[in-house]
């Protein structure tokens, strides 16, 4: 392991565990267990999509039952609450080792569609056993039973720092795999199954297993939203849930292991805090998706590491006046919008408000794409010069 | 001695079209065995029969004397048969080097394994470091795969195909597309790297052929209509006349 | 008898509506490659224009305005959403639809609320048109039938014979073919993305105040539409009606018929209908991957 990236661990760890001193206050303690619980569901979603390939649509299958065995689990006071998670890994792993069986038989878009079948089909049982699913009302749980070591979990402190230890164990056991046998077929099953075939793997028995490791861990994320809502909801296996891991998986960068992290992190915000603000958040966070899928498939991390690599290359003071210049005018542009959505969720009738932010937006798209055709260029310049130097 | 790949019958029908229409085919352990023929005869389909890519229509296809007929392609991998594919076939977001050690792995038994570092495996990566630095890639082992000049790429595919240390290896078409001196440097690495193996190679250039080749056979028309040292083949009057003349026309 | 009778109708009646938007669907699906995920998105939007629109200049005008503008607006979210995302590969595509439908579900949201809106069958067409046995069969489901229908036929006369249906008829069976003739092949895709969306459109304009508008429906009925597109054989569209009428009268059935199940003593047939068409599709994916009719997998 490298020397700064022994330091990045010890950074994530300083401020896992500093984090709750300094954000103290009740909401945002909670926020950042949130955050946790999304992270870890995240980066199991991207086992998936980013290092094998495979696209879900029915991800939250694996955390909505892990959610739902650790709550019954919990319920029957025998297991301490510290190993709760590890309970819904392990029906995360049951029901991926059978709905992984399943949906691996094929890959690409029929992969996708089973597993929206699957999910769909789980989602539908739900009205068949409520008993179990917990129909409308879900299922609630008390996480402080006995003390475990002197500690209830009752306080939202100690569930936080729980909840921490599982994120520390899941993300290093996630990172692990990348760098083992099977984590490296994931990718070359993703970039050439055929290849991969004639070096001996089997592209199905790879998916199949990759499927069913990320849903241990997807049930261990299930495991902890158990621990810290103590309720569990038909919702939290249904479609929306699976969406919003894709989202969040999405635009923080399939293409890197810390992509998820950035996104989880950033729809946690959104839902939360820009939440506070505006009711059309979940639109936001739409065209953000959309953006990314248009004009970023690296996501937000991808964007990230660009600028690091244009730093690192002394490229960035090249490209830094590009981005203030292109700024005004997108700023104008954006804000156009945000003010155009505020006003139709707030039912603004008058029709000078509105022709005037249409201006406004029309006229900072017309100046952004003049502006962009003359600083194009440039930036062009830079990416070139930063691809010649990547290259030996 | 058993043939290291023994073909019976081998008829594939794609709808109403015959495609290959019963070639009988021996390739001897140990040696450098050519397919040629004009465009369409079915070389291509020939060489993804043997690899399982598709099933025959009828026929039998045996591996060291055992029955490979409606295997996977992966299983016959691991009973000792390798590809190389025409258009190059890599893992492009992979370095040189991370392409030969995935290419390693099975054959040094590490399977599926996630519960082994793959940069602590001592004898893949020795492995994968010696076969970069045989097919002339070790400036370029930590390039991703898909930034390589064509001919490094073709240099990649051969590393790949070997990397498995099967003992029959099938080249399709190892130097379409490359240059003369390209050409050159390939036949050259393609005798080295297969030294002590059986080959098998489709290729559509004489010079490659004639100059590699132990035994050539020859395929018209879905038929194998001969067989034999490459002497042999150049003398032989039904080749001139099938080969020659529809090559004319190609 | 009579349960039999209402329940043959309803779900022929809903069939036929679910083949309006599976026709779409698989059309696009064939030309472009690409599995629309936003699809039952367009058919939320014709019900909502449907409402809007013939609040002003009534029912059966909307009929036909409502289905034209989502449909053009399918065409400008294909001509510069979609062909961008096309060119990054399909992966892409499939999430580009799919953030779509996320993003329409919330703009209905911020323009028409969370709640339904009071779409309702015009007075012309309500009430019953005839009697069988002690049950009355509504006027409304006659008209939506007849929708259908009429859909249907102009739909196979389109593709049969116009020249632009037989380019779309080429394009099916040989994607590669119809660029090789030289045609706007980036233009076609336009006009059958914009068609297909229409077609939802005209379905949610039938469909809205039949069932209830509200931002749930496309949700509701997205999910089923992909089981009728995966039974029924992705690219045919003989299978996509036949599976849409197979699945819309087996719902209608399953959700009528109170026995009681062998084994799961508490669990009624009715409680197994949402499941059912899900059971059936994961069933045909597996086994069949190319559907009852279909040439190619998926």
């Amino acid at each position: 392991m490298t020397r700064s990236r022994l330091a990045l661990w010890a950074v994530t760890l300083l401020v896992l565990v500093v984090a709750p001193l300094v954000f103290s206050k009740g909401f945002a303690l909670s926020l950042l267990c949130q955050m946790g619980i999304l992270v870890v569901f995240a980066l199991s979603y991207n086992m998936l999509l980013g290092q094998t390939g495979l696209l879900s649509f029915g991800h939250a299958v694996y955390y909505g039952l892990g959610a739902l065995f650790a709550i019954h689990v919990l319920n029957l006071n025998k297991v301490p609450t510290p190993f709760i998670p590890l309970v819904g890994g392990l029906a995360g792993l049951a029901f991926g080792l059978v709905f992984g069986y399943i949906t691996t038989r094929r890959a690409g878009t029929t992969f996708a569609m089973i597993t929206l079948g699957v999910g769909e089909m789980v989602a539908a049982s739900s009205l068949m056993f409520p008993a179990f699913f917990g129909g409308e009302a879900g299922i609630s749980g008390n996480r402080s039973q006995e003390p475990f070591f002197g500690l209830t979990f009752g306080p939202q402190i100690q569930v936080y720092y729980l909840i921490a230890a599982w994120l520390v164990i899941c993300v290093v056991a996630m990172h692990a795999l990348t760098r083992t046998p099977l984590g490296r077929m994931a990718n070359a099953v993703r970039d050439n199954p055929e290849r991969a075939q004639f070096v001996g793997y089997d592209p199905q028995r790879v998916r199949f297993l990759m499927v069913a490791l990320s849903g241990f861990f997807a049930g261990v994320a299930g495991g902890l939203a158990t621990l810290n809502y103590e309720i569990v909801s038909a919702e939290s296996l249904s479609a929306l849930t699976s969406g919003m891991v894709l989202l969040a998986t999405f635009v923080g960068g399939v293409g890197f292991f810390a992509g998820p992290i950035l996104g989880a992190i950033v729809i946690t915000l959104m839902s939360t805090v820009l939440a506070g603000y505006t009711k059309a958040w979940p639109f936001y966070f739409g065209l953000l998706f959309l953006s990314t899928v248009l004009f970023v498939p690296g996501g937000l991390t991808g964007v990230v590491v660009l600028q690091k690599r244009l730093w690192d290359a002394g490229l960035l003071s090249r490209v830094a006046p590009v981005y203030v210049r292109m700024a005004v005018p997108g700023l104008v542009f954006v804000g156009g919008a945000v003010v155009a959505v505020e006003m139709a969720y707030r039912g603004v009738r008058l029709p000078g408000a509105w022709l005037g932010t249409f201006a406004a937006m029309a006229v900072g798209l017309l100046a952004a794409r003049w502006l962009w055709r003359r600083e194009s260029d440039r930036w062009a310049a830079a990416l070139e010069a930063l691809a010649g130097k990547a290259a030996p | 001695m058993t043939a290291a790949l023994a073909l019976t019958g081998v008829r594939k029908r794609f709808g109403a079209t015959e495609i290959v229409r019963g070639v009988d085919l021996e390739v001897r352990a140990g040696e450098r065995h050519a397919i040629i023929g004009p465009n369409g005869a079915g070389k291509s389909v020939l060489f993804n029969l043997i690899t399982a890519r598709f099933a025959p229509t009828e026929g039998k296809i045996a591996l060291n004397g055992g029955e490979i007929t409606g295997r996977k392609p992966h299983e016959i991998n691991r009973l000792g048969l390798s590809r190389s594919f025409q258009v190059t076939n890599l893992f492009h977001r992979m370095t040189v080097f991370e392409n030969v050690r995935c290419a390693v792995l099975w054959s040094l038994g590490h399977g599926y394994a996630f519960w082994k570092f793959v940069d602590r495996l001592r004898d893949a990566n020795e492995r994968a470091r010696e076969i970069v630095e045989r097919v002339g890639l070790a400036e370029r082992a930590a390039s991703p795969a898909g930034i390589l000049s064509y001919a490094e790429q073709r240099a990649l595919e051969i590393g790949i195909t070997i990397a498995g240390d099967a003992k029959v290896i099938l080249l399709d078409e190892p130097t379409a597309g490359m240059s003369r001196t390209e050409t050159e440097a390939a036949v050259a690495l393609i005798r080295k790297v297969t030294e002590g193996r059986t080959l098998v190679i489709v290729e559509h250039d004489m010079s490659v052929v004639f100059g590699l080749a132990d035994r050539i056979s020859v395929l018209v028309y879905g038929q194998v209509i001969a067989t034999g040292t490459p002497a042999e083949i150049r003398a032989n009057a039904a080749v001139r006349e099938a080969y020659l003349g529809s090559a004319a026309h190609a | 008898m009579e349960l039999f009778f209402t329940s043959l109708l309803n779900g022929v009646t809903y069939g036929l509506l679910l083949f309006m938007l599976s026709s779409g669907l698989t059309l696009i699906f064939s030309m472009m490659g690409v599995l629309n995920f936003a699809h039952a998105s367009f058919y939320m939007l014709g019900a909502y224009f449907g409402y809007v629109i013939s609040s002003y200049v009534g029912f059966y005008p909307a009929l036909l305005l409502a289905p034209l503008a989502v449909g053009a607006i399918g065409a400008l979210i294909e001509r510069y959403g979609m062909r961008r995302a096309h060119a990054s590969g399909h992966l892409a595509e499939l999430l580009f639809t799919f953030g779509l439908a996320f993003l329409i579900e919330e703009v209905v949201h911020l323009v028409w609320g969370k709640s339904p809106v009071p779409y309702r069958v015009p007075p012309s067409l309500d009430g019953p048109l005839f009697t069988l046995f002690s049950a009355t069969f509504p006027t409304y489901k006659a008209f939506m039938m007849a929708v259908s229908v009429g859909m249907l036929a102009a739909l196979y006369a389109l593709l049969t014979r116009t020249r632009v249906g037989l380019l779309v008829q080429a394009a099916l069976s040989k994607p590669d073919m119809v660029e090789a003739l030289g045609h706007n092949v980036p233009r076609l895709f336009m006009l059958v993305f914009g068609g297909g969306v229409g077609l939802a459109a005209l379905a949610g304009v039938i469909g809205g105040n039949a069932f209830v508008t509200e931002p749930g429906m496309a949700a509701a009925v997205g999910s089923i539409v992909f089981v009728v597109v995966v039974v029924g054989g992705l690219g045919s569209i003989t299978g996509a009606f036949v599976a849409s009428l197979a699945i819309g009268i087996l719902q209608t059935f399953a959700v009528a018929v109170d026995y009681k199940l062998p084994f799961f003593d508490r669990v009624t047939v009715s409680q197994t209908a949402p499941v059912l068409p899900y059971l059936i599709m994961v069933l045909m994916l597996i086994a069949r991957p190319r559907g009852l009719m279909g040439t190619r997998e998926t």
